[in-house]
């Protein structure tokens, strides 16, 4: 076990963890934090999207132990006093999701994606959502939310 | 584990267990059960099973499984065929003999289609948890079909039906691949009784991938006559099905469900359908996305374009010369049901004129002419289907052993809210979104006064689930009904309350009034009065509740013309859509933005079979894709509309500044397309001798793999002109490398060759005869 420190969604938390432990499974299974979901083993997928020190990161990828000192925010904490954060809100209201089992990852996803670039053309989201997988929609429905700086 | 469709009399069906008991069928059985505190320890307890396997000779191909002295999947059943299911036109009386229409053809087409094996690949993975310690028992599974389950569980495991209780939550995407009952959910209820305490399962990807019931897998053998002018005169089809190792719940009956669209929209009227299903040591196959009817839609599509390269006709004119014209509905088919309506020809002819159809045609022969090395392809469906799977009489018909029927409860709350109760429920179809909206709009209540229940077998007592698009074809239905009740009957109270004759109340906006006066009373009153009920009509009960079930007479039998145009890279066999433009009549858009993303998620999933997705097994029957780096479900990225490629192909610049350089490129192989971000330098740059070496590493995005690049470029001026020489050595790990090495090079070749023009051309130098290319060597390496 190792002792690990780290901020979840503005909360500090200390508990001690297994070296082999995933990030994924430390949010879900210590922290009760299942808003993040896993949908592969192998990376693949972008279901289990996080923000690590402000940058998305897959957290089926990172082990719990190698975020100590970090902050990650999850999409639980997004909503600012029950406010939903503008692409949580996008996406409803563009109802960008069928069975919402991507959404978490994809609305990280789509936040860092707007990080790097606030106005991009669809080909850029198109390209900044690749490593997220929805078997539900998968085309022009998940791309507008991003798209919407451009439609202001 | 039960089979709930015994296609014939005659099928054969062996025994399933949920473990597997002295011999395993096919990777993904269960052999073991492990139960720990924790999934870890229970991964490294499974870890620790040794399995000793003596190997049994795997039966991989269906031709193979069906020839004498094959090997048998089941040796008690004496043979490899499940059941051989047939409907004849002739036999049945809704059409002619197939047989003399082939004979007398003048022109006869054969084909052999193989439909590949697909995996439904949900994006939750399946759970199940059990809680055997409350009074009944309680079951959480990501289940398309909750009600069924709870049936099932009792009528196989021996528990009281009333007893269990069944909750399917929020699930995560279905496609048919959750109207199941599978082992897991069976096993659990077991270990949970024996150990007296709740437990969970969820599979991993890998095993879901594995274990969850495949898709299509069908080999189609059509025979179609027609005559000179294009009329079609009698189609044959002999179909091959595999049904991997054991009967899922309705493994058998999916093929056949093909058999009543094979004919499609159009009017011959001879047919005969003949379908051998057959095991083979594989995952069983079960519903996915259409289950049956898509292989048929695709094949008779097919066909026709066959028979219009054959005929030398445009495949449109020669579908429009056979389909069944608008003013023909009702529409007896050869295949023995009615079509109730459509306009073929109405969608045709705007898909036509949205997709630029002979403008299109018009640059395709351009193409061939030029013998140009990018060639367009013009894909056509004007299809139609059996949707709201439902008549409960033409269900029996078929031996299927449940009904299509579907069941709605309204409660009207004291205080003015409505709770439906739904028995159908999503996996992201949008059912409360919909349904609520069909609630307040008939009640003229406010949208978010209405609760939509479902999922939950102690709350919604009654329904038949969510598959084969039925929920707001029969479910929906189901809905307007239950309210037209509760307004029926709001209707009698509001007389009363009024102390008019009912004749004399009508009901708009939300409120009950006298004809032509504006004393009325609003929904809510009555529903207030109707709860406490202080008063009410002689003959009326309490309450202005409702419960309705609708069974429909008919399949519903939307239609479309779908048009797709992609572009192919003859070298390389680059695809990719550039338009695709589909007209559907769907009957009544309740909300367009769900039926947008419905619309655009199918299409995925269908061009995904056609460029992306296989099932692929090794030669001892080993599932190879295994994991979503192996089977490839596109992404946004892979479905992305045209766009005018850049000079350097794909290749962006974020920042450069003296030798160091970062940027993006994307790179497209075969289907699939990565975007890497990376960055490089120039490590050699010898401006006199024009020589400069660059050496760039990537990373693609989201994790599917890495790439590295040295390119040495030189520019030789001889007699002829300026000669560009571009060496190349590349690495790439992940998603690409299993395209093999030959497509690599293909196309790294192929970007090279372009990356050189275009360096030409910012030298100034491309113009005319004088500038030559010559390129030396170019090499990839692959690591997986
Ligand atoms: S669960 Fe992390 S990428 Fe799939
Ligand atoms: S909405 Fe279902 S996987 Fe994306």
């Amino acid at each position: 076990m190792t002792r690990l420190t780290v901020m979840v969604d503005g909360v500090r938390y200390v508990d001690d963890v297994e070296p082999r432990t995933l990030l994924a499974h430390y949010l879900r299974e210590k922290l009760g934090k299942t808003g993040t979901v896993v949908g592969c083993d192998t990376s693949n997928c972008g279901a289990c999207t996080v923000h690590l020190d402000g940058r998305s990161v897959k957290s089926c990828s990172v082990f719990a132990v190698q975020v100590g000192g970090s902050e990650i925010t999850t999409i639980e904490g997004l909503a600012r006093d029950g406010q939903l954060h503008p692409m949580q809100q996008a996406f409803h209201d563009n109802h960008a999701l069928q069975c919402g089992f991507c959404t978490p990852g994809m609305i990280m996803q789509a936040i860092d994606l707007l990080g790097d670039d606030p106005d991009p053309d669809e080909q850029s989201v198109r390209a900044g959502l690749e490593g997220n997988l929805c078997r539900c929609t998968a085309t022009r429905t998940l791309c507008v939310p991003c798209l919407m700086p451009r439609r202001r | 584990m039960p089979c709930a469709w015994q296609i014939t009399p005659d099928m054969k069906s062996p025994p399933a267990p949920p473990l597997a008991v002295d011999t395993v069928h096919c990777a993904g059985e269960g052999i073991a059960i492990v139960v720990a505190r924790d999934a870890a320890s229970a991964a490294d307890a499974a870890d620790a099973v040794e399995v000793d396997y003596d190997e049994l000779t795997p039966v991989l191909d269906m031709e193979a499984a069906l020839a004498d002295g094959a090997p048998l999947v089941h040796p008690e059943l004496g043979t490899n065929r499940n059941a051989l299911w047939v409907f004849d036109s002739g036999e049945a009386g809704s059409g002619g003999d197939v047989e003399p229409a082939i004979r007398d053809a003048e022109i006869v087409i054969k084909r052999r289609f193989r439909q590949q094996r697909l995996i439904p690949a949900f994006m939750e993975p399946r759970s199940v948890v059990v809680d055997p310690t409350g009074e009944q028992l309680t079951m959480w599974s990501s289940t398309q079909i909750p009600h069924i389950l709870k049936t099932m569980v009792a009528l196989t495991l021996g528990l009281p039906e009333h007893k269990v209780r069944v909750i399917a939550p929020d699930v995560g995407g279905g496609f048919g691949g959750k109207l199941q009952v599978t082992p897991e959910e069976f096993l659990a209820v077991l270990v949970a009784r024996r150990m007296g305490k709740p437990v969970k399962w969820t599979e991993t990807r890998s095993e879901s991938l594995l274990a969850v019931h495949h898709g299509r897998d069908q080999i189609q053998d059509l025979t179609l006559a027609a005559r000179k002018d294009g009329t079609v005169t009698g189609l044959k089809v002999e179909l091959m099905a595999d049904m991997g190792a054991y009967l899922r719940i309705i493994t058998s009956g999916i093929p056949i469900l093909g058999a009543f669209m094979y004919c499609g929209i159009y009017k011959f009227r001879a047919y005969r359908f003949a379908c051998t299903n057959v095991f083979t040591t594989k995952t069983p196959t079960d519903a996915y996305r259409g289950a049956g009817r898509p292989e048929a839609t695709f094949a008779i599509e097919r066909m026709m374009d066959e028979l219009a390269a054959e005929l030398g006709m445009d495949p449109l004119e020669l579908r429009e010369r056979n389909w069944i014209k608008h003013e023909e509905f009702p529409y007896p088919t050869v295949a023995g049901l009615t079509y109730d309506s459509g306009n073929y020809e109405a969608a045709t002819a705007k898909a036509k004129e949205l997709f630029d159809y002979d403008g299109l045609r018009a640059e395709q022969r351009r193409r061939r002419e030029a013998n140009e090395v990018v060639q367009l392809g013009i894909g056509i469906s004007t299809y139609t289907e059996m949707c709201g799977l439902a008549p409960s009489r033409m269900l029996g018909a078929l031996s299927y052993s449940a009904g299509g029927w579907e069941n709605t409860s309204i409660r009207m709350l004291a205080t003015g809210k409505v709770e439906v109760i739904s028995g159908v429920s999503p996996h992201g179809q949008g059912h409360e979104t919909v349904w609520s909206q069909i609630v307040a709009d008939r009640l003229s209540v406010p949208f978010e006064d209405v609760e939509v229940l479902h999922g939950d077998t102690q709350s919604s007592s009654k329904g038949m689930d969510t598959y084969g698009s039925r929920s707001l074809a029969v479910g929906g239905i189901a809905v307007v009904k239950a309210v037209d009740k509760v307004i029926d009957k709001a209707k009698k109270m509001a007389a009363h309350l009024l102390e008019c004759s009912e004749a004399d109340i009508e009901f708009t906006h939300g409120k009950f009034t006298i004809k032509g006066t504006d004393r009325g009373v609003t929904i809510q009153e009555v529903a207030f009065a109707a709860f406490a009920a202080p008063n009410y009509p002689e003959g009326m009960e309490p309450s202005l509740d409702s419960e309705a079930t609708f069974d429909p007479e008919n399949f519903s039998f939307p239609h479309g013309t779908h048009l797709c145009v992609a572009k192919v890279d003859t070298e390389t066999g680059w695809v990719r859509i550039r338009r695709y433009v589909c007209v559907d009549d769907i009957g009544t858009v309740v909300n367009p933005l769900i039926v947008e993303g419905q619309v655009h998620g199918g299409l995925a999933q269908g061009i995904a079979q056609a460029l992306f997705e296989e099932a692929g097994y090794d030669e001892v029957g080993t599932l190879i894709t295994s994991t979503l780096a192996d089977y490839l479900m596109p992404s946004a990225a892979d479905l992305d509309p045209e766009r005018v490629a850049p000079c350097f192909p794909g290749a962006t610049l974020t920042s450069a500044s003296g030798a160091e350089f970062a940027g993006t490129v994307q790179i497209r192989l075969g289907p699939i397309a990565l975007q890497y971000r990376g960055s490089g330098r120039f490590t050699e740059t010898d401006q006199a001798a024009h020589r400069s070496v660059i050496k760039a590493t990537g990373t693609a995005a989201g994790g599917q793999g890495t790439a590295a690049v040295t390119v040495q470029t030189s520019l030789v001026e001889d007699e002829a002109g300026t000669a560009v020489t571009v060496a190349t050595d590349l690495t790439i790990t992940g998603k690409p490398a299993q395209f093999g090495r030959g497509l690599i090079e293909d196309v790294s070749r192929k970007i090279i060759g372009q990356f050189a023009d275009c360096l030409s051309a910012s030298l100034g130098q491309a113009e005319g005869p004088r500038q030559q290319r010559r390129h030396r060597r170019s090499s990839a390496s692959m690591m997986r």
